[in-house]
């Protein structure tokens, strides 16, 4: 595939990704911060949320599963969870933590665990998706092309 | 105390205890303090400011950010040693010390009382916004923070420069004043009603062009 191939596919499949909510607009700024002095700058924040998910999301469900549920200490991860999810424009991810808190407020533990695993789920989808993405970006560059600019 | 003015970085170890430096500024650039406890929003905060050609030392929590200032009881900082902090900006949910308690030591301060500082949040809490600008934080950001929040926060800097002050940045007492100015120097802490930006005054430079920025409607829950 040539370089404006895999540039049309980079371009494509991040629509695609903004068309079904998986990227907000806070993904683009994030784009917008990097340049050839910081080249891996996307990638390096989305590896450090992926990194930060995991552990919050494990603490989310060792909190679950306790005797007694401590709908608080449940409810910090959450909001930890989605200011981060908010900061990378994992759009999806973020929506799924806000209903999350309404359920912790609600001391609703069914809903919150529903929440959890929609949580598991948006979370590897988007993960898979950027792991997409930046395999498109690693080809592009290794055929000697540039990342197409974000509008 | 000795105090020789604003030194060139160029001398400072890359890491203080925690701290995260960047490397090779010169003296016109504005140094910010740049504290929250998410390293994402870290090291996002931390690349829009320096895209902005702001220094910035990130910290990830009050208490480091209070160590950083010389405000802690140990009294061993960066800043003592002449760095200026031309703003300092936090988050405001932060375990341990809130963005609001760290605000109010801030303003406590002699050192730092007029050092301009901004509070973050994810959450567009009406009664939260007016109670950081009342303790005298010059501006409210909702999270997540954008290029253009933090182009309105060059815009304090650029502005209070400009006021006469050769580029010193808004840090404008020297350290080595501190011993010298008399309690009564600020009397009552800045409001955003007083939209004069003249630097002899303790007032905020923030005025009243765009009640909006304080109201920023966001995605949030």
């Amino acid at each position: 595939m040539d370089v404006g191939q895999l540039q049309r596919q980079f371009t494509d499949y991040t629509a695609s990704l903004f068309r079904e909510g998986f990227l907000d607009d806070q993904f683009t700024q994030l784009q917008k911060l990097q340049d050839e002095n910081n080249p891996d700058f996307v990638f390096e924040v989305v590896s450090l949320f992926f990194d930060d998910s995991e552990k919050l999301v494990n603490n989310m469900a060792k909190a679950l599963e306790q005797q007694t549920v401590e709908f608080k200490q449940v409810d910090a991860h959450v909001h930890q969870f989605k200011g981060s999810s908010s900061s990378v424009g994992a759009h999806r991810v973020k929506n799924v933590c806000v209903t999350f808190r309404n359920f912790c407020e609600q001391q609703n533990i069914e809903g919150c665990k529903r929440c959890l695993q929609q949580l598991r789920h948006e979370y590897s989808l988007l993960k898979s998706k950027l792991e997409t993405l930046f395999r498109l970006e690693q080809q592009i560059i290794a055929a000697g092309g540039s990342i197409p600019m974000v509008e | 105390m000795e105090i020789s003015g604003v030194l060139s970085r160029r001398n400072m170890p890359d890491e203080i205890g925690g701290f995260d430096l960047s490397p090779g500024h010169s003296e016109e650039e504005a140094h910010v303090l740049a504290v929250d406890d998410s390293l994402v929003d870290r090291k996002v905060i931390e690349r829009l400011l320096k895209i902005s050609s702001c220094k910035v030392t990130a910290v990830d929590s009050g208490r480091r950010a209070l160590q950083f200032l010389g405000l802690d009881e140990e009294k061993n900082s960066a800043a003592l040693d002449g760095l200026k902090v031309d703003l300092i900006i936090t988050d405001y949910c932060m375990p341990g010390m809130t963005g609001y308690e760290l605000l109010k030591k801030i303003k406590e301060s002699s050192t730092f009382r007029e050092t301009p500082v901004v509070i973050m949040s994810s959450e567009n809490i009406l009664t939260r916004i007016d109670r950081c600008l009342e303790e005298g934080a010059e501006d409210f950001i909702v999270k997540p923070v954008k290029l253009s929040d933090v182009k309105r926060l060059k815009d304090y800097m650029t502005r209070e420069d400009r006021d006469g002050n050769e580029g010193r940045g808004i840090n404008k007492r020297k350290l080595g004043e501190a011993c010298d100015v008399s309690p009564s120097f600020s009397s009552s802490p800045p409001s955003i009603s007083s939209s004069s930006s003249s630097w002899s005054a303790p007032s905020s430079p923030t005025s009243l062009d765009s009640p909006t920025r304080r109201l920023k409607t966001s995605t949030c829950d």
